[in-house]
């Protein structure tokens, strides 16, 4: 049995660390993409609109009833052969961003049905322009307790983050692969590895349950 | 055929017509040929059992209840229809936007925006419907909450009034829309006994001291009383009886009536 390297594993480090960031990094682009999709997605398959709402709901269950795997590789590896190549971290983003959009959908769909009916008559009877019921009245009210679903999300998304390496975005999961494949250690780096999601995961966690006891929950 | 009347602001028009008003909630009738036509500046209590499409008819006029058949006039101008080639056809959200600022609506349970002070829900809509100025806005909504007795509430939050206090800041939210009409739908019917006084003695002020047409839906008898100039007898979605009040809670000629009267004043 091989012991652990000290000092093979200070070294390797600041490695480790910098494709950390690309994993936050990525994390966060790829959220932002998913809450603001997701908002859309919801808000369009409410719409009274066949045109909006059916498609909507058709992007939303093609994604939840797929594997995000192969949607990375069909975006990565299948779409440039019919001329649409773009850097794998650009289609990472995509592909998580599109992933969780139809999970958050969910959740503002939740958050804005929780919201009593009353609230759309009183805006109605004042003649509030649907637009500034939306953005005034509902969404204000809606979004609170919809941000510690929101927030496991992102903890669940930072935690997906190494399926990038399946379509080579060097993330740190990927780059404590080419470090195993460099030297023929796998202990250090994919120690480290799990070290460093938890030391970021779990304080995350604990801030998420503050949150719910902040605002309340849907679901 | 319809008649269409061209001059919306006509005077000869009534206020509110409805003609032969039909809605259904999935096989129940709610509201059966409904006719009546309400003048300026009436003001008109609605009673009777629940159930009986009372509530139902504030809803439609407030155009949160879409009708089945007939039609709705307000001054003479058809609410959920609009005139294209000289025919009636269903209104677009356009044309019940323009409506819709004719009538005002204060609901059983208050419907206040939460997460807005006092005052910024009396001047939200003033300032993004009727573009009012902030101001100016701010101003109304001072009188008007000074009307309701609640000038030192401006700056709290839904959450901290009693239901009485809710409810008069939510009447105040619809009179700063300058509505021509005033739909009251069991505004003290969520209330604790002790608290329906406060918000009684308000829509009393209201109806004494302007010219507001009021439509009034209500188990409160004694303010019916007081403040209609006729009072409709509404069961199973039609109005059996319509008279002034006096007559209507001292000699009604409908049996209906009596027996109604009678339990609603027993209790």
């Amino acid at each position: 049995m091989q012991g652990v390297d000290w000092q093979f594993a200070i070294e390797i480090l600041p490695k480790l660390l910098e494709a950390l960031l690309v994993t936050i990094k990525a994390t966060f682009i790829a959220f932002g993409i998913a809450a603001v999709l997701g908002l859309l997605l919801a808000l369009a398959r409410r719409s009274p609109s066949r045109w909006l709402s059916w498609p909507s709901s058709a992007i939303v269950e093609f994604f939840r009833s797929t594997p995000l795997l192969v949607q990375l590789y069909f975006l990565y590896y299948v779409l440039p052969k019919y001329g649409f190549k773009l850097p794998a971290f650009v289609v990472g983003m995509i592909g998580l961003g599109f992933y969780y959009a139809s999970y958050t959908s969910e959740v503002y769909r939740a958050g804005i049905e929780a919201l009593p009916r009353g609230q759309w008559e009183a805006a109605r009877a004042l003649n509030l322009s649907s637009l500034h019921t939306w953005r005034a009245i509902i969404l204000p009210q809606a979004i609170p307790p919809m941000i510690p679903s929101l927030g496991n999300y992102l903890i669940g998304m930072f935690k997906e983050t190494p399926m990038l390496a399946a379509i080579t975005v060097v993330e740190v999961f990927q780059q404590a692969k080419i470090i195993t494949s460099d030297t023929f250690r796998a202990l250090e780096p994919y120690t480290w590895v799990g070290i460093l999601f938890f030391l970021l995961s779990y304080p995350s966690s604990l801030l998420v349950q503050r949150l719910e006891v902040h605002f309340g929950s849907v679901k | 055929m319809v008649q269409l009347n061209k001059t919306p602001s006509d005077v000869q028009a009534p206020m509110v017509r409805f003609e032969k008003v039909n809605k259904y909630f999935g096989d129940l009738h709610v509201l059966r040929d409904l006719e009546l036509d309400v003048a300026h500046g009436e003001r008109v209590s609605i009673i009777g059992p629940s159930g009986s499409g009372k509530t139902t008819l504030l809803r439609i006029l407030m155009t949160l209840e879409e009708l089945n058949s007939g039609y709705i006039y307000v001054e003479g101008e058809p609410l959920w229809h609009m005139e294209r080639d000289g025919e009636l056809v269903k209104a677009n959200e356009k044309h019940l936007r323009r409506m819709r600022s004719k009538i005002g609506m204060v609901f059983q349970l208050f419907n206040l925006f939460p997460h807005m002070s006092v005052l910024r829900n009396v001047t939200e809509a003033p300032i993004h419907v009727l573009g009012m100025s902030k101001e100016e806005a701010m101003e109304r909504a001072l009188e008007l909450l000074d009307l309701v007795g609640l000038s030192d509430k401006v700056d709290s939050h839904p959450y901290q009034l009693s239901g009485g206090q809710k409810q008069r800041v939510a009447i105040a939210r619809a009179l700063a829309m300058e509505p021509k009409v005033m739909l009251f739908d069991e505004v003290t019917g969520a209330l604790d006994p002790e608290l329906v006084g406060e918000v009684l003695a308000v829509l009393r002020k209201i109806a004494y001291d302007t010219h507001c047409t009021m439509l009034v839906v209500t188990h409160e008898m004694g303010f019916a009383r007081d403040i209609s100039d006729r009072v409709l007898f509404f069961d199973s979605g039609r109005i059996l009886e319509s008279g002034p009040p006096e007559k209507i809670f001292t000699n009604p000629d409908n049996p209906r009536t009596n027996e109604f009267l009678r339990r609603v004043l027993e209790h």
